[in-house]
């Protein structure tokens, strides 16, 4: 193995890359786009829900509360029904998701009882939204009953401390304002090095079969190791710039904060680099047409990264078999390095078990693509 | 021009019997797919780990906490002894929530007083954190009222005094278990066919014009039209196939209702159908190779997905986004196929977005083929 040869090789496959109009879109084009279109697109916060109120009492009591909701930044009341009929169309429809409907008897039964209900209709459909705005009108309706309460126990004349005896001090850490951005942005990373990675790995041997180049490359006298080194050598290079793109772009633009090491990065980034390209070049070396080498690459890296990596969906809420195959999965182990890198400002230390898990992937992957390259044309 | 169109379609299907990997295509990937997505896309929230730090030791602090033991919302995995503890599980991810009491909580309680209950929760999953801190807020708010009711009865301060409560009483309509499958798999079915079928009708007439057989095409008697026509009504046909196998598969499987009118689903799969059909087209006359028909994967069928609404509500992106999802046709299909699916809507609910894909179907179609017969030329 010598370093003359390796460099003469990767400095052909850099050229090859800037001169191919379509790999240069996909390094270059797709991070941006994704970042834009991800980072915008994928959000989970939810504000001004259209709520549609049916008021069957009308008085002070019922209007003030529904008051309550339209000053909620959560919800924004699109319609004021006039039967059950009008909300059944307007959920049917889907104009509004909520539907709050005061009885006819709320003052009534207040001041009788004591206890009243509103009923919170809800388009349970899209079952998390539904499940975050039962939360938020849960809220709402909470607070409406402390003030109607503490209204009562100043009319009793008794002193006020009886009427909420636990306070819930929540302190929420990492993420501190619960924004669905600062979660996404970093899995975003791992999206776009395993799409970008082995997109172009997959097509750097099946292009010489498919140019004929083939013949060419096995008769210069470089080994097949050689050949794997320099033909890898500029994509990590595209990698790590990509990275430290999304990496800028994420934090200045979107403003999801940084608090982990940049070296730590560097070397979590490194290892998942070495196993997507090890996949792609591997892929490319078995399937000859370029076609089929970017199905396969696309079926092997993105569909994981995406369901089974923790990246949106919690792993921690899959059933077990499923928990267990993504052990199996590498993405897994760099999005929870990212995350923690990202929001928790974790280091080396702590982030032993993924790195270690990412390296015996790294080893085995590069093994195998190693081994997979012969010099022979058939 | 029947027997024309006939034969191109033959033609075609006989193409699709000799290639294995295409018919392997059609049936495995979304069928896998189809499972995974069943099992991995979850937004609920379960057995979040919990650790806890009860550091009053008294009766009420333990009757607080065993509400959290007896939900299955939260799972406590760890009996803390220390704060320190407590900070470490949260940063080693070991449990997601904590509660903390703190010494003198039931000696305040008893008094009358406020006392404090602390939650720390990891928003490193903002969607967790939130639904679970929902959570928090009721059982803790159940506790509270509870506590209140007791006291009042047992008039600690001399008057038997009355309470005032409002309570919310929630309704889910459509899914009263609040099931997530009903909202994926439904989904799955929509984003599956638009994939398949835009990628296969756009490879189909590339790889035609790459081997070099759209040029024999032309000079036989076939007119353009009728070469549209017998090229896309095959996978016209795989694609309302393919709608019914994974609509099929994942209501046996993940045992998922159809409330609605199978006919008014057959009306949207067919207008979604000639949506696909066109960008398969339009995507066939811009790229010259296959490989740049397999990268319009990325560049048109992504952001399509994203900007769907399978699983992230257009409610909440930026405006400028939610405008260009109205271009989207997959988008107006998951209104449709959920409408029909879990809703059990008819059409006056679901006209609109049956309009919108009509108008987006004929709108691609006939730039397509306006096109496509261009590039004939």
């Amino acid at each position: 193995m010598k370093l003359v040869r390796i460099k003469a090789m990767a400095v052909k496959e850099a050229l090859q890359i800037w001169r191919d109009p379509f790999s240069l879109l996909i390094a270059l084009l797709m991070p941006l786009m994704q970042m834009l279109l991800l980072g915008y697109g994928v959000s989970l916060d939810i504000k001004h829900l259209p709520v549609c109120v049916y008021d069957r009492e009308s008085s002070q009591n019922s209007q003030a509360l529904l008051k309550n909701f339209q000053a909620s930044a959560y919800f924004e009341i699109v319609q004021v029904a006039k039967g059950y009929g009008e909300i059944t169309t307007s959920l049917d429809r889907g104009t509004c998701v909520l539907a709050i409907v005061v009885p006819p008897d709320f003052t009534e039964r207040l001041a009788d009882s004591g206890v009243t209900n509103v009923q919170a209709i809800v388009d349970a459909t899209d079952t998390n939204t539904a499940n975050i705005a039962m939360g938020y009108a849960q809220a709402v309706v909470g607070s409406y009953s402390t003030a109607a309460q503490i209204e009562a126990t100043d009319a009793q004349g008794r002193p006020l401390q009886f009427i909420a005896p636990l306070d819930v001090e929540s302190r929420v850490w990492f993420n501190e304002d619960l924004s669905s951005r600062n979660f996404i942005i970093p899995g975003i990373i791992a999206l776009i090095m395993a799409l970008v990675g082995a997109q172009l790995t997959s097509l750097t041997i099946s292009r010489e079969w498919e140019r004929g180049t083939m013949e060419l490359l096995v008769s210069t006298p470089v080994s097949p190791m050689e050949v794997m080194l320099g033909k890898l050598a500029p994509y990590f290079l595209i990698g790590q710039l990509d990275a430290a793109f999304c990496l800028v772009f994420g934090v200045f633009w979107f403003g999801v904060p940084f608090r982990g090491s940049i070296a730590t990065l560097f070397l979590a980034t490194s290892l998942f680099l070495v196993v997507v390209l090890g996949i792609g070049y591997f892929i490319s070396v078995k399937i000859k047409s370029q076609v089929g080498a970017a199905q396969i690459g696309l079926l092997l890296t993105l569909l994981p990264t995406t369901l089974l990596s923790g990246y949106a969906f919690p792993i921690d809420q899959m059933p077990p078999p499923v928990q267990a195959v993504t052990y199996l999965v590498f993405a897994r182990y760099y999005v929870t390095a990212l995350k923690a890198l990202f929001l928790k400002g974790s280091g080396i230390v702590e982030l032993a078990p993924q790195l270690l898990a990412m390296a015996v992937y790294a080893a085995a992957i590069a093994f195998l693509a190693a081994r997979a390259f012969r010099k022979n044309l058939d | 021009m029947f027997d024309r169109i006939w034969r191109i379609v033959v033609k075609e299907f006989i193409e699709l019997k000799r290639d294995k990997w295409q018919r392997f295509r059609l049936i495995v990937p979304p069928l896998v797919q189809m499972l995974v997505f069943g099992y991995a896309a979850t937004f609920e929230v379960y057995h979040v780990s919990t650790v806890v730090l009860d550091r009053d030791q008294t009766q009420e602090s333990r009757e607080l906490l065993s509400r959290f033991t007896f939900t299955d919302r939260f799972h406590i995995v760890e009996t803390a002894s220390t704060d320190a503890e407590v900070a470490a599980a949260i940063d080693r991810s070991d449990a997601a929530v904590a509660l903390v009491i703190h010494p003198g909580f039931a000696n305040l309680l008893r008094k009358g007083q406020t006392a404090p209950f602390q939650v720390i929760v990891d928003g490193t999953n903002s969607n967790t954190a939130l639904i679970a801190l929902g959570y928090v807020n009721l059982i803790a708010g159940q506790y509270s009222a509870d506590y209140a009711t007791d006291l009042a009865h047992r008039g600690v301060d001399g008057k038997n005094a009355r309470l005032v409560t409002v309570n919310l009483e929630p309704i889910p309509w459509y899914n009263p278990d609040l099931n997530g499958r009903w909202f994926f798999v439904p989904g799955v079915v929509g984003t599956l066919t638009l994939v398949l079928i835009v990628s296969l009708t756009a490879s189909a007439i590339v790889r035609e014009r790459e081997v070099g057989t759209l040029e024999q095409l032309m000079v036989s008697p076939l007119r353009p039209a009728e070469l549209i026509l017998g090229k896309t009504v095959p996978f016209f046909l795989i694609g309302l196939a393919e709608v019914a196998l994974v609509a099929a598969f994942g209501m046996a499987w993940f045992r998922v209702p159809f409330f609605g009118n199978p006919l008014i689903l057959l009306l949207g799969t067919v207008l979604f159908l000639f949506s696909t059909l066109g960008l398969g087209i339009l995507i066939s006359t811009v790229c010259k190779t296959q490989q740049q028909a397999f990268a319009s994967n990325f560049f048109v069928l992504n952001p399509m997905f994203t900007l769907s609404g399978f699983s992230f509500p257009i409610s909440s992106m930026p405006n400028v986004l939610q405008w260009l999802t109205y271009l989207d046709p997959l988008r107006y299909y998951l209104v449709v196929i959920r409408g029909t699916f879990v809703k059990g809507v008819g059409l006056d609910a679901l006209w609109p977005d049956l309009l919108g894909m009509t108008l987006l179907g004929a709108g691609l179609l006939g730039i397509s083929i306006l096109r496509f017969r261009k590039s004939l030329d």
